[in-house]
């Protein structure tokens, strides 16, 4: 598979688009690698292809057991920004932005990155001050952010409901740089670009025992044999805590479903990514047309990627709350992803105590926008044995020694308040 | 999903508020160390089927052990959070 381009675009239209060759390969899975990396979502994928192009770690294997961004990567609201407050979590996300930004000219692929921006809207005078803290924290981190007052936001959003008596809208923090990105076409560029430098992308390959012998990690039993590897990296969100218990670990990880929701496809009406914090609400407009948004999480441990009525409600009375004009429209679908959710509401990218295993976990539910970055910085750290500057303070023993705690909301570090 | 509550019997699943996994009943003592503490707030087994939790009924006040399925959603019954904290007690479980 050669590389994409307008030219091979019009060349294929000519010729009956008779030229164009599957993107990845189909290995068979060899005896041993460098590196195995369970999991092939978004993540995964991002750090296979970071191993080879930033480190030059080839000999590397993703085995997925499923099919390749048939998790989360495939099942969120595609919402990219970098406006975190807390140290830690800002210079991530900020360094995952900045990677979005050269993403598609990095992998020669079209992931429809839109930087539409993005609105956190407010409905107090203590909320403006907490989002005045949090644009200039962002602004500190060399991101951008604009406060707006109502007027500015009637500017972009004239169809909300400004005079709702509960929350009348006080004015919003626009994030510019802030968008959307088509989900699969990430999971898809990562794999391509991954496979062009030689790792093997294994699918339908499932991870059934880690072989470790003398605290040392061996490599990994699956469903197609067993493969030796001198490091493995489980990278697994949404069924981490099952994956690490095969190395004997317990994680600080819930698992809950988080829904979301697509209307019929409408001519483009919202051009922004608006975020309704009261609400637990937020929302965009695909480039297929279709009203993407969500609320919360449904608030009970679940596996079931499906989620009950009582948060479809919420959602809905939190859309027709903030923008009434949105009743004229079909909800199409639903859904439900599983998200690992952490005490404090942010990852994990570490070692773990096995040499050689590593872990990348705990994406709550905002795991789509660092899918650059976490690659980035879990690439570093398993070529490097250095956590990458950028991700240094995401520790699994954060909560043991409290050092580093990243609470964004302030709740407390403890599950469920997240 | 309908919860049985203990006391109330089959109530809709928004009168209840969900609590934590039920290891939240097996607090350990003191002077356990941080280790264990560490462990007993932070860490989770986070099965992918069979479950046991606690969930609150907001009409009555009753903590309740809940048995279900994480996979299904399937409830399959609960007892009252007083006697199952008793019960490990008396099993020389309990460590409060």
């Amino acid at each position: 598979m050669g590389r994409f381009s307008g030219l091979k675009v019009i060349w294929e239209g000519l010729r009956g688009q008779t030229g164009w060759t599957p993107m990845w390969r189909d290995p068979e899975p060899k005896a041993e690698y460098d590196v195995v990396i369970i999991g092939g979502g978004g993540h995964g994928l991002s750090t296979a292809y970071y191993l080879a192009k930033e480190h030059g770690i080839t000999n590397v294997a993703v085995l997925e057991k499923g099919y390749l961004g048939g998790g989360n990567v495939g099942r969120n609201t595609t919402i990219v920004r970098a406006n975190y407050f807390l140290p830690g979590n800002s210079e991530f996300y900020s360094h995952s932005l900045k990677l979005w930004e050269g993403l598609e000219a990095d992998l020669n692929y079209n992931v429809m990155h839109s930087q539409r921006g993005l609105i956190n809207l407010f409905h107090s005078d203590g909320q403006r001050d907490a989002f005045v803290r949090r644009g200039n924290a962002m602004v500190n981190q060399g991101d951008d952010a604009i406060l707006l007052d109502r007027d500015g936001v009637r500017k972009h959003l004239p169809y909300l409901d400004f005079d709702n008596v509960r929350f009348p809208i006080y004015g919003g923090l626009l994030h510019p740089r802030g968008g959307t990105a088509r989900h699969d076409a990430v999971a898809w560029g990562y794999a391509r670009g991954a496979d062009q430098r030689g790792v093997d992308l294994i699918q339908n390959c499932e991870v059934t025992g880690i072989d470790i012998e003398g605290g040392v990690v061996r490599g990994v039993q699956t469903s197609r044999g067993p493969i030796r590897a001198k490091k493995v990296a489980m990278i697994v969100a949404g069924r981490s805590s099952q994956v690490a218990a095969m190395a004997g670990m317990r994680l600080p990880i819930e698992s809950h479903v988080l829904q979301a929701f697509v209307t019929e496809g409408l001519k483009p009406v919202i051009n922004h990514v608006v975020s309704f914090g009261m609400g637990h609400f937020y929302i965009s407009q695909s480039d297929k047309g279709g009203l993407v948004f969500g609320g919360d999480i449904d608030f009970y441990s679940s596996y079931a990627a499906r989620g009950n009525l009582p948060m479809k409600e919420h959602v809905m009375d939190a859309a027709m709350t903030l923008m009434p004009m949105i009743g004229k429209a079909k909800v199409l679908r639903s859904w439900g992803g599983i998200m690992d959710m952490s005490p404090d509401g942010s990852p994990t990218i570490d070692k773990t105590p096995t040499e050689g295993l590593f872990v990348n976990c705990g994406w709550n539910y905002g795991g789509f926008k660092a899918v650059p970055g976490s690659g980035f910085s879990t690439a570093h750290l398993i070529a490097t044995g250095q956590h990458h500057a950028p991700a240094a303070k995401f520790r699994l023993d954060r909560f043991l020694t409290g050092r580093g705690i990243m609470d964004e909301e302030g709740t407390g570090a403890q599950h469920n308040l997240h | 999903m309908r919860i049985p509550c203990p006391v109330c019997g089959v109530r809709d699943r928004r009168e209840f508020t969900w609590g934590a996994d039920a290891l939240a009943l097996d607090r350990p003592a003191v002077d356990a160390g941080e280790v264990a503490w560490d462990d007993y707030l932070h860490n989770r087994e986070n099965p992918a089927g069979p479950t046991r939790d606690l969930w609150y009924h907001d009409a009555c006040g009753t903590w309740a052990v809940v048995d279900r399925d994480t996979v299904t959603h399937a409830v399959h019954g609960s007892s009252l959070a007083e006697t199952a904290r008793a019960g490990k007690a008396a099993a020389g479980k309990g460590r409060a």
